[in-house]
């Protein structure tokens, strides 16, 4: 049976760690060469073990590190440019690099962080999406994929900063698929709900969650979202099986966004995990 | 490499044609056992040419009678029911609300919606017994966004939508999901003047105010239905997923 993604070339935001790392194992197993961004270092690590696992015959890499500040406007072209002058073209973007907005009601969240949540977290898609797609058109075409937040598609209690910049992700997604739908270049989102990521400080010890971790009250499926879990929507997405597919967004969120999750409401007894990531 | 779908047990419904016959033809190329239902007596030839342990059953969605021999089938020839995807459904015609006559709302309602519930109603008591499943529904762009002279058609297509999400909220921690297909305008042969080709013929006019500007395939929504019933959207439930070139987003 074909690779899913034989002969395409990606580039991965936020690949250092959680979902971007995750995107990267599962892309280059599915035959992509990838660009790997981050601004955390971790790139270089996560390209070096997709050579080891994947590497050409010749011992050619089928995967780069670059470090990208997403929020950097050089970085991004710099980015997109490596993919280019590296692997020929661009076929995937995935703009994946995001952190966690601390958790307030709006009155306490200052501006100095709204502007740091929005930089990395909407500007930095914007800029993604602004370069990859100057490539893409070059070349015929692409599929990009956004990293949202369920907290982007329904109100999540103390998220007016995060949720915002993920709610400009999805909609920002979805007027470019309008703008490019006749250039042959897709644009989804997804749009995780609670994730075992970085952004949960006990996943960096924990690669799975103990069975004593409170999952957060309102998902449906009783369980933390698991990287994978997202990497997998995103292959589908990037891929050509996905081709009549452009302009949405897909909650990979356990069943979160289908809005009966009362997460708004006082539940005594009940303690959360913080997943704010500070 | 295995299938995505090794092992699993499937039903089908509307599966002589169109949609139905490329998520069957999908589902067995991924090693799934596909119990291909249909009304029109095409099941037959679906479940002969995709092989890997298909069967057939002449089935009418809006008989509770036939929905429950159905699901008794694919238990009783497979050992259990894992993926059951309702895709029967009926166009209903095209004319503005007004004129839709009390009994054609009534059938579009019929197979379109109660078809579903059906489906749903039996399937998920099988997989109860059996410790979870996935569930596919076939809703529409039109069940997402208002569309004229389709009135009928879009009200049973959103309530589709909605019998989606209050199952997947109301089985989630039962290990079932349930999500929905929302296809644009799909080349098969619920368009109307369509000559039962896989691919629009060349010169076949692209449908009106479509951003994508060209028609979907059914593969493309068999993909779609693969991907929501494999274990690879495990996390995923309750979701309505556009397959429709941005018909939906703008």
């Amino acid at each position: 049976m074909a690779k899913r993604l034989e002969g395409k070339i990606a580039v991965i935001t936020g690949a250092g760690s959680g979902m971007g790392k995750a995107m990267a194992e599962i892309f280059s197993a599915e035959g992509a060469r990838l660009v790997l961004a981050d601004i955390s270092g971790n790139q270089d690590a996560v390209a070096a073990a997709v050579n080891a696992a994947h590497g050409g015959a010749g011992n050619e890499p089928v995967a780069v590190g670059v470090h990208c500040d997403v929020s950097n406007e050089a970085d991004v072209q710099n980015m997109i440019a490596t993919a280019e002058n590296t692997f020929g073209r661009l076929d995937v973007l995935c703009n994946n690099a995001g952190f966690g907005g601390g958790m307030a009601p709006l009155h306490e969240q200052s501006l100095e962080h709204w502007n740091r949540v929005h930089d990395t977290n909407f500007k930095g898609v914007f800029l993604g999406m602004k370069y990859g797609i100057i490539s893409m058109l070059k070349t015929g075409g692409g599929a990009i994929v956004n990293t949202g937040s369920a907290s982007g598609v329904v109100g999540w209690k103390h998220h007016s900063v995060y949720g915002a910049a993920k709610a400009g992700v999805h909609h920002m997604t979805k007027i470019a698929a309008l703008d490019y739908s006749n250039h042959n270049i897709r644009c989804n989102s997804i749009a995780p709900g609670t994730m075992w990521t970085g952004l949960v400080e006990m996943s960096k010890t924990h690669e799975l969650p103990p069975e004593d971790v409170f999952v957060l009250a309102g998902i449906p499926l009783n369980r933390w979202g698991l990287a994978k879990d997202i990497a997998n929507a995103a292959l589908y997405l990037a891929s050509d099986e996905a081709a009549y597919v452009t302009g949405v967004t897909i909650p990979v969120d356990g069943g979160y966004s289908i809005g009966f999750s009362g997460m708004g409401a006082e539940r005594p007894g009940v303690t959360t995990v913080n997943t704010d990531g500070s | 490499m295995a299938g995505r779908l090794a092992g699993k047990n499937a039903i089908v419904t509307g599966a002589g044609s169109g949609m139905g016959r490329a998520i069957s033809e999908a589902f067995a190329a991924e090693g799934a056992r596909v119990l291909c239902a249909d009304i029109s007596g095409q099941q037959e030839d679906v479940a002969r040419s995709i092989g890997g342990e298909a069967i057939a059953l002449p089935v009418d969605v809006t008989r509770s009678a036939d929905v429950q021999r159905m699901i008794a089938t694919a238990v009783d020839k497979f050992g259990r029911l894992d993926i059951l995807v309702n895709n029967a459904g009926i166009g209903g015609g095209v004319k503005a609300l007004h004129e839709i006559e009390d009994d054609q709302f009534d059938r579009i309602i019929a197979v379109n919606l109660r078809g579903v519930f059906l489906g749903m109603k039996y399937g998920i008591a099988a997989m109860l017994e059996t410790g979870g499943g996935a569930i596919v529904n076939t809703a529409s762009a039109a069940g997402l966004v208002g569309t004229p002279e389709l009135a009928g058609y879009s009200a049973s297509k959103g309530g589709v939508v909605q019998l989606t999400k209050s199952a997947a909220v109301e089985y989630a921690s039962r290990n079932i999901r349930a999500n929905a297909i929302c296809p644009g305008l799909i080349w098969t042969p619920m368009v109307p003047g369509q000559d039962g080709s896989r691919v629009p013929p060349p010169g076949t006019p692209p449908p009106p105010l479509m951003p994508m500007g060209r028609w979907g395939l059914d593969t493309e929504i068999a993909q779609s239905a693969v991907f929501l019933a494999s274990d690879e959207a495990g996390y995923l439930t309750g979701a309505a997923l556009p397959v429709d070139g941005a018909f939906s987003a703008g």
